[in-house]
């Protein structure tokens, strides 16, 4: 390969903001190594982000969670780049261009302060995808009252000045004069010599399961939807509330496996988290309705990490949880309520509870762009579109290819845990190249990984 | 439009009405039903061994019968019939080995080569014909007449191999009845088995899978159950007798095919449909319902 | 009763013909369970279907022969419908009902049935029935 003539450029290129890029731009940034940090969404934190509380700890997701957004928000060697994505990388190791298109606001970040009077008085209310469509947002919004950048963008599918032409409220209300509905998209080149793609997950379709009402009755919700009912930042403030009247659910089902370890059907791998987060909403949901009963259907439950199964035996003995050993193997709607179909293999009957709510433990499956950018980077994914290792056992953040690196659940299913170790790992092998780089100039670096 | 038709043994005996309303639907849409020469019984039930390939040569000679005849489709009421024949056809498109076996075993002149398609009724209408042409030519149409439409096993299952609707949501007959005039209910039982042949072994077997959807379809406020296998017609209907001593609040329901609702809907003469051979009488809730015009129960 | 479990058991010349009639391995079931939720059925089995195919992997064929579950499938698909792991459970039940039958004889006395109800039977009913209970 012909060497390039520059000196290749200690600066990372972080691809996502949640826990994983968060945590690798940090240990890169602090560090002393300059970052770029790009975000798809108008603020950082991820997933996490809409968590409502940690397992096994029980840790406020978003209290252990705010410092970290901050510090990645207010860090001299960070530059955040959110509501933008990668639109085509070139280059090589050491020497990557990148290209973002960052998104039109409709406000001027430079001088909104963040004070939240256009959200307020804007008209228009339209469900939130950060709330799981279980909560509405205006038309103009943060993510949440914590979001970093607390700066706000304008949806223009619903806004009523760009669909109706008029209306114009948040720009009267606006004390700085920030929103400016021409603002266009803005193309930013940046320059880096590694890069770490941590673009995180996206859940399996709702609507292909079939047998589970395919996202059609109300009551029955997502995992992730059910992190917002718990979340006291959430759409009801942390208040168990089911979607279709309102009402506090006396019964509820957790049904494992929803379009995981379905070779068949859906996906075939176990999406390693949600016997967790089921015990854990399990237990949650027993601590916010008393009287209330939980039910878990799974087919084999997983607590392999520390203090896992001491967690989960918790949920059974002290908040009394039902696990029922079973596949679900249909869910209707009967009246008001939601009819479970399911088995206790244990017992060797088949059950039916007629519940309240439902919560599926849907499959976690790769984000397409996921895809996209490892087309771009020249990098494997597996045959689902997760990222590919350059050796599952002894390179487990690093690609086929030099200087470009992997973490979090872009590349497979895993816990905050797991993320965050392998975000660190991400980062010391930049790190590694960077103090190579450093004290060889000239080395030959594409050989390095 | 035209097609072969096979109208199976059921339809020739006990569902004659079945039969009769299916041909006369079809001719007033302008779908000429041509029956199969020398169609002979499918079997009744898909052969499920491997080692069963004499089984495959009833429903398989039909096919052949059909390409014979110069046909490229044969079209099926039974969804049993249906369910069968398009099995079979499926099988022998997947299995070239047994393909030839079959053409060696029933010695006809040109081998077949699994190139007729084997279709339902639903399917022709709705897809064929149209639902917007269904709906001009329903009048008087089914006066918002409430209507369960039942699909069964047999139009649904296996889903890649039937192809005819969504197993776990179907609504090709939910739609054709709503073209109608029917008042289409909700209820989550449209695709649960009736019972099927286990009634001839214990009907105490087939009661609770057919009482679960005939009093979730009565909840819904059905007036009648709409069906297009004769089985489950039999079963959900004559098992309601047995029904209505076992569950004090059972309310009987009418079961029909949907074909005779089609009918009705044209404006037909139901004389010949055999609604006086159901065990729950069909024809109080369309008078009620004004769907029979003047005619009265007895 | 503790059961012995023995190499000559699992791989027994049973599970190998039932595997060869029902064209299924039955390795490939996981117990997830799904087959048992689901089976419209069920009530009137003494197994759930799950467990049929537990005894088959064990080797005790005899067991599953034994069980009226085989006789209560009614071939409906919804469990191969909704299998994750694309187990055809019909056609397991079908091979279990033939080696049945194979060795015990016809599972259906036609002369014992009812004969004024079978006067009211659709024919597919009868040719159904017989075909599945009868050799």
């Amino acid at each position: 390969m012909e060497r390039p003539a520059r000196a290749p450029i200690a600066h990372a290129l972080v691809i996502g903001a949640g826990i994983a890029g968060m945590q690798a731009a940090l240990d890169i940034a602090n560090s002393g190594y300059p970052v770029t940090l790009v975000e798809k969404l108008p603020s950082i934190g991820g997933r996490m982000a809409q968590l409502s509380e940690t397992f096994p700890t029980l840790d406020c997701a978003q209290c252990i969670l705010t410092p970290r957004t901050v510090e990645v928000g207010r860090h001299p060697n960070i530059h955040l780049i959110t509501y933008a994505e990668v639109e085509d990388i070139q280059g090589e190791p050491g020497h990557f261009r990148a290209r973002i298109r960052r998104r039109a606001a409709g406000v001027r970040w430079d001088i909104c302060t963040g004070c939240g009077a256009c959200i307020e008085k804007c008209p228009t209310r339209v469900p939130s995808d950060f709330d799981m469509g279980l909560g509405r947002r205006k038309a103009i919004y943060t993510l949440s009252p914590q979001a970093v950048p607390n700066k706000p963008v304008i949806d223009k599918e619903h806004c009523r000045y760009f669909t109706q032409g008029k209306c114009r409220v948040c720009e009267k209300v606006c004390p700085t004069g920030a929103i400016a509905y021409d603002q266009e998209d803005e193309l930013l080149e940046i320059e880096a010599g590694a890069i770490i793609l941590a673009t995180g997950y996206e859940l399996y379709d709702v609507t292909r399961l079939g047998e589970y009402g395919a996202g059609q009755v109300p009551d029955v919700i997502s995992g992730l939807a059910f992190e917002r009912l718990l979340s006291a930042s959430g759409p009801t403030a942390g208040k168990i509330r089911r979607p279709s009247d309102g009402r506090e659910p006396k019964e509820v089902v957790f049904v494992q496996c929803a379009g995981s370890r379905d070779p068949e059907k859906a996906m075939p791998y176990c999406s390693t988290i949600c016997c967790m987060y089921t015990a854990k909403h399990a237990m949650l949901y027993r601590h916010r309705v008393p009287d209330g009963q939980a039910y878990v259907f799974y087919i084999d439950i997983r607590t392999a990490g520390r203090r896992y199964e001491e967690f989960l035996q918790r949920a059974v003995e002290e908040d009394r949880v039902l696990y029922l050993r079973g596949k679900v193997s249909r869910i209707f709607r009967d009246g008001e309520k939601v009819v479970v179909w399911g088995a206790d293999t244990l017992s060797g009957q088949q059950v039916e509870i007629a519940a309240d709510m439902v919560v599926l433990a849907t499959a976690i499956v790769p984000r397409p762009e996921t895809r996209r950018l490892a087309e771009m980077l020249g990098i494997e994914v597996d045959a689902h579109g997760f990222l590919r290792e350059a050796n599952p056992n002894l390179a487990p953040v690093s690609t086929c290819r030099p200087g470009v690196f992997i973490a979090g659940t872009a590349v497979g299913p895993r816990d905050i845990p797991e993320t965050v170790a392998q975000a660190s790992a991400a980062a010391a092998k930049v790190l590694s190249l960077f103090a190579r780089w450093q004290l060889e100039p000239e080395v030959e670096y594409a050989g390095q990984s | 439009m035209r097609y072969f038709y096979f109208p199976g043994c059921t339809l020739e005996t006990k569902a004659v009405g079945f039969n009769r309303s299916a041909k006369e639907a079809a001719g007033a849409l302008g779908v000429e039903l041509v029956t199969l020469p020398e169609w002979n019984c499918c079997g009744a039930t898909f052969p499920l061994s491997t080692d069963n390939v004499l089984d495959l040569a009833g429903p398989a000679r039909n096919l052949v019968s059909t390409a014979e005849a110069g046909g490229d489709t044969l079209a099926v009421a039974c969804a049993t019939c249906f369910n069968v024949l398009r099995r079979t056809n499926h099988f022998l498109r997947k299995h070239p080995d047994t393909l030839e076996k079959l053409n060696a075993f029933l010695e006809r002149p040109q081998p077949y080569a699994g190139q007729v398609e084997v279709r339902h009724l639903l399917d022709i209408f709705v897809h064929d014909v149209g639902l917007e042409a269904i709906r001009r030519r329903a009048v008087p149409g089914l006066g918002g007449l409430r209507v369960a439409a039942y699909y069964g096993c047999m139009l649904l299952r296996p889903a890649d191999e039937i192809a005819l609707d969504d197993p776990e949501r179907p609504g090709i007959m939910d739609a054709l009845l709503a073209a109608l005039g029917a008042e289409v209910v909700d209820y989550p039982h449209r695709g649960e088995c009736c019972g099927a042949y286990l009634t001839v072994k214990s009907p105490e077997a087939s009661m609770p899978m057919s009482y679960r959807i005939l009093s979730a379809a009565g909840r819904a406020g059905a007036q009648v159950l709409a069906t297009a296998c004769p089985l489950c017609q039999f079963n959900l209907d004559w098992l309601q007798a047995r029904l209505r001593q076992q569950y004090a609040s059972y309310q009987p329901l009418p079961v029909m095919y949907f074909t005779q609702l089609m009918g009705l809907a044209f404006g037909l003469d139901p004389a010949g449909y055999g609604f006086e051979q159901h065990y729950v009488d069909p024809r109080p809730a369309l008078a009620q319902a004004g769907v029979l015009g003047g005619i009265r129960s007895p | 009763m503790r059961v012995t479990i023995s190499v000559e058991q699992v791989r027994s010349e049973w599970v190998r013909r039932i595997e060869e009639v029902s064209g299924q391995d039955v390795m490939a079931c996981y117990h997830c369970g799904k087959c048992s939720a689901g089976c419209p059925a069920a009530e009137a089995m003494d197994l759930l279907p799950n467990q049929i195919i537990r005894l088959v992997q064990l080797g005790q064929v005899e067991r599953a022969l034994e069980s009226q579950t085989i006789w209560y499938c009614a071939a409906c698909q919804t469990c191969y419908a909704r299998c994750p792991k694309g187990v055809d459970l019909p056609r397991l039940m079908e091979a279990l009902r033939e080696l049945a039958m194979q060795k015990r004889g016809d599972h259906l006395e036609i002369a014992r049935l009812d004969v004024q109800a079978l006067a009211e039977f659709p024919q597919q009913a009868f040719i159904a029935g017989f075909r599945k209970y009868t050799t």
